[in-house]
């Protein structure tokens, strides 16, 4: 204990046991403030960012026109040209209208998934009979690897917009299906009786209590399809398209133009991680009361 | 006449007879609870007299006609969990009912009908109190608040009968007592016939003005699952009597040795 200085004495009443020791909590329960937790999440970044620069400097210090490693100044430039200089021959500015018709083939294939994985995922958890028919049908068709149906349809839809389209949906539809077949038989067997005794019908039970429940799971698997659909968006656009993301990509590859390339493939991370956030976004806003227990990411 | 006639009633899972010989004449209004070992059958029961299931054997009457093959609304159900809705708030909960019979097709109250529609559940809001938290969802009420949310929904198509299966397991004794309050107003008002399981003895002495035992007359010794459970006991109980409560079912089973068995 240690000693009191100044002839002050010990205040009465306090007791001078060992002090509280503090064993070091476990990490599962320490939390990063939010500061650390910003600091912490832009690390990763900061260091892909320093790794590169690094690279693509000494490269250039052996040979200043090295392609493979272009700097970050000509990725930027290279950007900003794409985003705001129209091409000479089409007179359009190719990197909006490249996110145009990329975005546009994935938005009509994920729509469509949607439409198939809200209908039949419903029908198929909720009604025994359409479950029997369909749900085996769907497990073997979702074991399809999708890209080995696209030749199937350039043969059979051409080489226009329908067959780029029907590979996204093809691709993303059968395991969105089979995830809302999945969340419609999970909700509880309680609310399934509790719903007949307040005299719903069938109907009513699908509208009111099985379609409000799918909707945050039904946005949940749209931002997994995300992943796999933007993969069959550019396979497809690399192999038979005349514009889109993944059509320059594949165009520019054979001038190896990294720093075009490597300008796309940030500016598709960019609107994967926005498209990603935003539906989190409508789902915490739109279906609040499903957020209520547990963390997401 | 009896609201409720048990018949012969016998019901089994894969071939393990689960309930037995099962025969009860319920009158109108009675309140029954329902006690047992684990296992025993006593939900099994519940949701026979719910259509949830069809037994294996014997027939369940309510006022005097076969059970309608589905749940319906002349019979209501509070599960221990999960029978609120919870994509809909506390007055939403209460007014789906209302929105299901007045809307066949969309099956919901827009503008000034849904606003009409959540003032009519005020007073019921104010009863149980949940007024204050009436624009919450279930998940953000506690136990003892979603299990009132769940009695009053199931009340709110009037049903001739009442079922609960263990409604106030999860709740501490406090909370527990003002439930108890609750649901006996509530059934003085409404006089509605109720089956109530509960592991609690002191509840079902406490709520109930019949006891009912569950459990197994006949006994394999080598195949304990050869035979179903019955009712055993049938203990009609004078609520003003103010029977002194067995501490355990094995005690209740001794005690009623004395009283005649109801049969
Ligand atoms: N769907 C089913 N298939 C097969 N067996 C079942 C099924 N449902 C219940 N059982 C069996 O029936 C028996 C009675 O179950 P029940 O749920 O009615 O018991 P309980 O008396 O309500 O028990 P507890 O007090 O624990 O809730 C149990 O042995 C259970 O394993
Ligand atoms: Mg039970």
């Amino acid at each position: 204990m240690s000693t009191i200085e100044n002839g002050a004495k010990p205040v009465a009443g306090v007791e001078h046991g060992p002090p509280p020791r503090h064993h070091p909590l476990r990490l599962i329960n320490r939390a990063p403030s939010r500061r650390l937790a910003v600091f912490l999440g832009a690390l990763p970044f900061v260091a892909l960012v320093v790794a590169y620069t690094a690279a693509s400097h000494v490269r250039r210090l052996d040979n200043p026109s090295d392609r493979l490693l272009p700097s970050l100044e000509s990725i930027g430039a290279a950007f900003f040209r794409l985003a705001t200089e129209r091409d000479v021959r089409t007179g359009d500015i190719t990197l909006w209208v490249d996110t145009f018709d990329s975005l546009t083939r994935l938005g009509l294939g994920l729509g469509v998934a949607l439409a198939f994985a809200l209908v039949l995922g419903i029908a198929i958890g909720f009604l025994p009979h359409i479950r029997s028919a369909l749900a085996p049908f769907i497990a073997a068709v979702s074991l399809i690897p999708p890209i080995t149906i696209l030749p199937i349809l350039f043969i059979a839809l051409g080489l226009g917009e329908t067959s780029k389209i029907a590979l996204i949906t093809l691709g993303t539809a059968p395991v969105m299906i089979r995830s809302m077949a999945q969340a419609v038989i999970d909700i509880p067997r309680e609310q399934m009786v509790k719903v007949q005794t307040l005299g719903a019908s069938t109907w009513q039970i699908v509208t009111r209590v099985v379609l409000p429940q799918m909707m945050p799971k039904l946005i949940a698997a749209l931002r997994l399809a995300l992943v796999p659909g933007w993969i069959f968006l550019i396979s497809a656009e690399a192999i038979a398209s005349t514009s889109g993301l993944g059509y320059r990509i594949f165009l520019v590859r054979r001038y190896l133009a990294m720093d075009v390339i490597l300008s796309y493939v940030i500016w598709i991370t960019i609107l994967a991680y926005l498209l990603d956030r935003l539906l989190l976004w409508w789902s915490r806003s739109a279906f609040w009361w499903s957020h209520l227990e547990g963390d997401s990411l | 006449m009896s609201a409720l006639d048990v018949r012969n009633l016998g019901m089994a899972y894969g071939g393990t007879p689960i309930l037995e010989r099962v025969n009860l004449s319920v009158a109108p209004g009675d309140f029954c609870t329902i006690v047992g070992a684990s296992g025993c059958g006593k939900s099994t029961f519940l949701r026979l007299l719910l259509s949830q299931e069809r037994p294996t054997r014997g027939q369940i009457l309510l006022d005097g006609e076969n059970l309608p093959p589905e749940p319906t609304p002349d019979r209501g159900i509070v599960f221990q969990r999960y029978s609120v809705f919870p994509h809909l708030s506390v007055e939403d909960n209460l007014i789906l009912c209302a929105e299901f019979a007045a809307a066949p097709l969309t099956g919901r109250f827009f503008g000034a009908k849904r606003r009409a529609a959540r003032a009519t559940v005020d007073s019921l809001l104010e009863q149980i109190g949940l007024a204050h938290a009436r624009k919450r969802c279930p998940a953000q009420l506690s136990g003892g608040m979603q299990q009132r949310l769940a009695i009053a929904q199931a009340l709110m198509m009037k049903p001739k009968v009442l079922l609960l299966d263990e409604p106030f397991g999860a709740l501490d004794p406090g909370i527990r007592a003002d439930m108890h309050e609750l649901l006996l107003k509530l059934w003085d008002e409404m006089k509605m016939t109720v089956f109530m399981v509960t592991h609690d003895i002191g509840e079902a002495f406490k709520l109930g003005t019949r006891v009912l035992v569950f459990d197994k007359i006949r006994h394999d010794p080598h195949d304990p699952s050869a035979y179903g459970a019955t009712i055993t006991y049938d203990l009609p109980l004078e609520r003003k009597r103010h029977v002194q409560p067995p501490e355990t079912i094995n005690e209740l089973i001794a005690t009623s040795e004395e009283i005649p068995a109801h049969a």
